[in-house]
């Protein structure tokens, strides 16, 4: 054994003579115009990246109001309409336009073509017209923001959506309808590809798990988006001409649109998990040096998840007078689709065994990400166990606990799969101690603010109230503390990253001496991927065959 | 329940105090919050499991102490082990919230009634002594009380979080909660679901008596008019008894004692007669035709209130006689039948 074993992987290139390749998919061309008109993912995915950032700190900037206001029981900040404003444009702006386009259309976009060895998605110009869908969608949003706001709540809950607001609900409604056809075109992207593109010797089996989850999300946004699409006309409709589906005057049934919501959007809720559970699944392994424990078992979970998610959307209305044995029924399947989840998470943490571990900034964040989305898959189960469900719901227990699955567990392993894949996507490493801190100042900024909300929630405490009684302050003054903290640990990395576009250090082709194929090409990739196609003739995650390849380069140089 | 009733009140009770938990002040309470430490312990289990595993692996094989990795492809019976595990505890889970969520929503045969209107953005209580409150309930302790809910506009639900129990109020069908309290005082009342503007502002207070002062609070608040009383009105008022008046030759089916009973529609549907069938066969009479009867009702959406509804199911659900429908009626029939003959009398005052 040697004398003094580093406890990092990274390995960088000697910054001395280190250069940037020549040519990469970001000099390629130059021009505005060769970035607004590119079929290039890449690209795409990095226009995804810039346009998700900046409505992911809007997102923030209402949370932060939301926060801001709770600080007192009394209504003192703004009036009960703008507050009511903040909270939907927070929902609709973070699940819209943030947390469901977030891995796929970035990362995804970015790796999952070159993870199977292909050199574009299967519709490039399918995959542009998404991002300026998604635009669309966004500018809609900003528009009924400007023009006064929209304050149904981003689950639109007829009637109030159709006959009681006098807010932008047409705009907002037609953003999120635009939107929803943005995450179609991507996920029915995604699936051609992995189904047609894959590299000589890619069998489904040798597919890294990012793309196995990412397989998963897609299927669940082009079946379960269209139901949204049509849940949303219906809405439209029943506002401007009042066609009655769901209006008990009109013979129409106010539960159906609720029906139809959760059809799409509790899918959704997995829309945006999945792709994350593929990030983990890729940091764990890079730095335990560790096959995926159990490949099999993780790739079909998502799977199971995708198809379970399906099954159980009206465990969102167990309260709502659903005839008791369809709660049953629910409440069944709620409780099976949560075992594919424990199962993930328990081959993570077997991954690590007898592996080789180190601590860099994305396996820090996919650490929060195991422990968060424990917590956070765990309430589930208070809420899909009926009797349980009747107290907690619409209540703070329920925004925390899907605070903590979407922004405990997808905005870490969002986080974790920015910093793991920064290299790769721009050529340069971030600064490895700073980035540290934000994870660390995340972790605890999130559970400063979310676990009050549990007791918050267990006391009785409705959401969506701009005002609350007096005994509940002193838990929301903690939770508005953790906030603070948390808008710090988001905003170090957008600083440090901008800054390491120009000031990091030359990453190299493969930083962490990763097995995917995206890290045995040059970093910032060529346009094309791959000057030849590879041919695949190893697993995934196969150390050995890394190792070995190593060996063979140095000889044949040396 | 497996732990000791003095520890349960101990830990309930700090954990109350410190304003940490909930007043437990129904019958179900208990249950819930056993549910509830039960799954808190899952959590707290599962979160140190995996704090655990990730913690001991992440000290034992960290790069310095373990430079090599050791491939492990899996392992079927540690798979199967965390599958299994965790599936059974969802399992229990599941049972043991399905009873709960029966023990919650089904209320006992003996529950007094009591009506809740929600709308934007008050709570209206009606009780069927003609008591009426807004933003306020006042129910005895240590009797069953079953609230029959209903909004006038948009999504409500009412909530009483120290009595752990919730129920969406929905426009155009009625929802029910019941609940028994056990400690009298005041507790608050929730509108839990978003509502609009003044949604933080729909709340009230649930105050519970001891049954002698409810006893008190009764006599001293009715408006003196019992809702079947309204109802009875309002069923002259709007013609209802022309049709239903109970006797061989009438239009309408008899009422009398129709609650509860089991009717066969025309299309051959059986239904049972309780209060959302006969808020539905007022607005919507056309699909509740009684087999035997014309398709003749006009429809009354629009013309009642939803508190009017309340009266008039509150009648209908006491009228065990047709003995004042028929004398209204007659009445009103002898109104319009009254004779123009002068009397002896009245000629006599127009004499001259």
């Amino acid at each position: 054994m040697s004398t003094q074993i580093s406890n990092t992987i990274v390995l960088l290139p000697d910054q001395a003579t280190a250069k940037l390749p020549k040519r990469n998919y970001i000099n390629n061309e130059h021009g505005l115009l060769s970035w607004l008109l590119t079929g290039d993912h890449k690209r795409i995915a990095m226009l995804y990246l810039i346009s998700i950032t900046f409505f992911f700190f809007i997102g923030g900037a209402f949370a932060g109001l939301i926060r801001l206001e709770l600080l007192t029981p009394a209504p003192d900040l703004v009036s009960s309409d703008t507050y009511n404003k903040f909270f939907t444009m927070h929902g609709i702006i973070m699940i819209f336009l943030f947390l469901v386009p977030s891995v796929p259309a970035t990362l995804g976009n970015f790796f999952i073509p070159i993870m199977i060895g292909a050199k574009d998605l299967a519709f490039p110009k399918i995959n542009l017209l998404s991002w300026y869908l998604y635009l669309i969608g966004g500018t809609l949003t900003l528009t009924a923001l400007v023009l006064g706001g929209v304050d149904t709540g981003w689950t639109f809950t007829t009637p109030l959506s159709t006959h009681y607001l006098n807010t932008h609900v047409i705009t907002a409604a037609s953003a999120i309808f635009i939107a929803g056809f943005s995450s179609i075109f991507t996920g029915l992207n995604f699936i051609v590809t992995i189904h047609r593109m894959r590299a000589p010797g890619m069998t489904w089996f040798r597919m890294p798990l990012f793309c196995w989850s990412n397989y998963a999300a897609s299927i669940l946004m082009v079946l379960g988006t269209p139901v949204l699409a049509i849940a949303i006309v219906l809405v439209a409709l029943e506002r401007l001409v009042g066609i009655g589906v769901f209006d008990p005057a009109k013979g129409g049934d106010p539960l159906l649109f609720q029906h139809l919501f959760w059809f799409y959007s509790h899918p959704a809720v997995y829309i945006m998990i999945l792709p994350g559970m593929g990030v983990i699944s890729e940091v764990i392994s890079t730095f335990s040096r560790k096959r995926v424990f159990g490949y099999t078992a993780v790739a079909f979970s998502s799977v199971a998840i995708a198809l379970f998610g399906f099954f159980v959307w009206a465990h969102h209305m167990f309260i709502m007078g659903v005839s008791n044995y369809s709660a049953l029924v629910f409440s069944l399947l709620t409780m099976l689709v949560a075992v594919p989840s424990a199962i993930k998470i328990f081959n993570w943490a077997f991954t690590l065994q007898k592996g080789s571990i180190t601590f860099e900034t994305p396996m820090l964040y996919a650490f929060g990400f195991m422990g968060l989305f424990t917590i956070g898959g765990l309430t589930g189960v208070f809420l899909g166990s009926l009797g349980m469900d009747i107290h907690l719901t619409e209540t703070y227990f329920i925004v925390a606990h899907f605070h903590f699955v979407m922004v405990g567990g997808m905005l870490m392993a969002f986080l974790a799969g920015i910093h793991f894949w920064w290299p790769k996507m721009t050529g340069r490493m971030y600064p490895e101690s700073l980035s540290k801190l934000a994870a660390v100042t995340t972790f605890i900024g999130f559970n400063l603010t979310f676990l009050p909300q549990f007791i918050l929630g267990y006391l009785g405490m409705p959401r969506r109230y701009h005002a609350y009684p007096q005994e509940y302050q002193v838990l929301n003054v903690l939770s508005t503390a953790g906030a603070t903290v948390l808008g710090v640990g988001y905003m170090l990395p957008l600083l440090y990253l901008g800054w390491s576009l120009k000031y990091g250090a030359i990453a190299g082709d493969n930083p962490w001496q990763a097995t995917g194929l995206e890290w045995q090409i040059q970093s910032p990739p060529l346009t094309e991927n791959f000057v030849t196609i590879p041919i695949v003739d190893y697993e995934a995650y196969d150390y050995e065959w890394l190792e070995k390849k190593q060996r063979e380069e140095v000889t044949t140089v040396g | 329940m497996g732990i000791s009733p003095v520890l349960w009140q101990f830990l309930v009770k700090w954990l109350h105090n410190s304003a940490l938990f909930p007043a437990e002040a129904s019958t179900i309470s208990p249950y819930t919050d056993a549910l509830y430490f039960f799954l808190l312990l899952m959590t707290v289990v599962g979160m140190l499991l995996v704090c655990v595993l990730v913690f001991t692996f992440s000290i034992r094989y960290r790069r310095e102490k373990h430079p090599v990795a050791t491939q492990i492809e899996g392992s079927t019976l540690l798979e199967a082990t965390w599958t299994i595990i965790p599936l059974a505890i969802f399992l229990v889970t599941f049972v043991w919230g399905a009873l709960l969520y029966f023990r919650i929503y089904d209320p006992p045969a003996n529950a007094m009634n009591i009506y809740v209107v929600g709308k934007q953005w008050m709570w209206k209580a009606e009780h069927p002594g003609g008591q009426h409150e807004i933003n306020a309930l006042h129910v005895p302790a240590g009797r069953p009380v079953q609230l029959t809910m209903i909004s006038q506009d948009v999504f409500h639900s009412f909530s009483i979080p120290d009595f752990r129990v919730k129920r969406e109020v929905i426009p155009g069908r009625y929802t029910t909660v019941w609940f028994q309290a056990t400690d009298p005082g005041t507790y608050h009342i929730f509108c839990t679901q978003y509502c609009g503007t003044q949604h933080s502002g729909m709340i009230g207070e649930v105050t519970v008596l001891t049954p002698d002062d409810y006893e008190k609070w009764t006599r001293q608040s009715t408006s003196g008019m019992s809702l079947a009383q309204n109802g009875e009105r309002l069923f002259a008022s709007m013609g209802c008894n022309a049709c239903h008046s109970g006797t061989a030759a009438a239009r309408g089916p008899n009422l009398a004692g129709v609650y509860g009973s089991k009717l066969t529609l025309t299309n051959g549907n059986q239904v049972l007669v309780n209060d959302a069938y006969l808020r539905d066969a007022i607005l919507n009479p056309s699909e509740h035709v009684t087999a035997g009867f014309a398709p003749i009702m006009p429809t009354y959406q629009g013309q009642i209130s939803e508190d009017g509804l309340i009266d008039l199911v509150e009648y209908i659900k006491n009228l065990q006689t047709n003995y004042r429908v028929q004398q209204t009626q007659m009445t009103s029939e002898s109104d319009k039948a009254a004779p123009q003959t002068p009397t002896e009398g009245t000629t006599e005052t127009v004499k001259p």
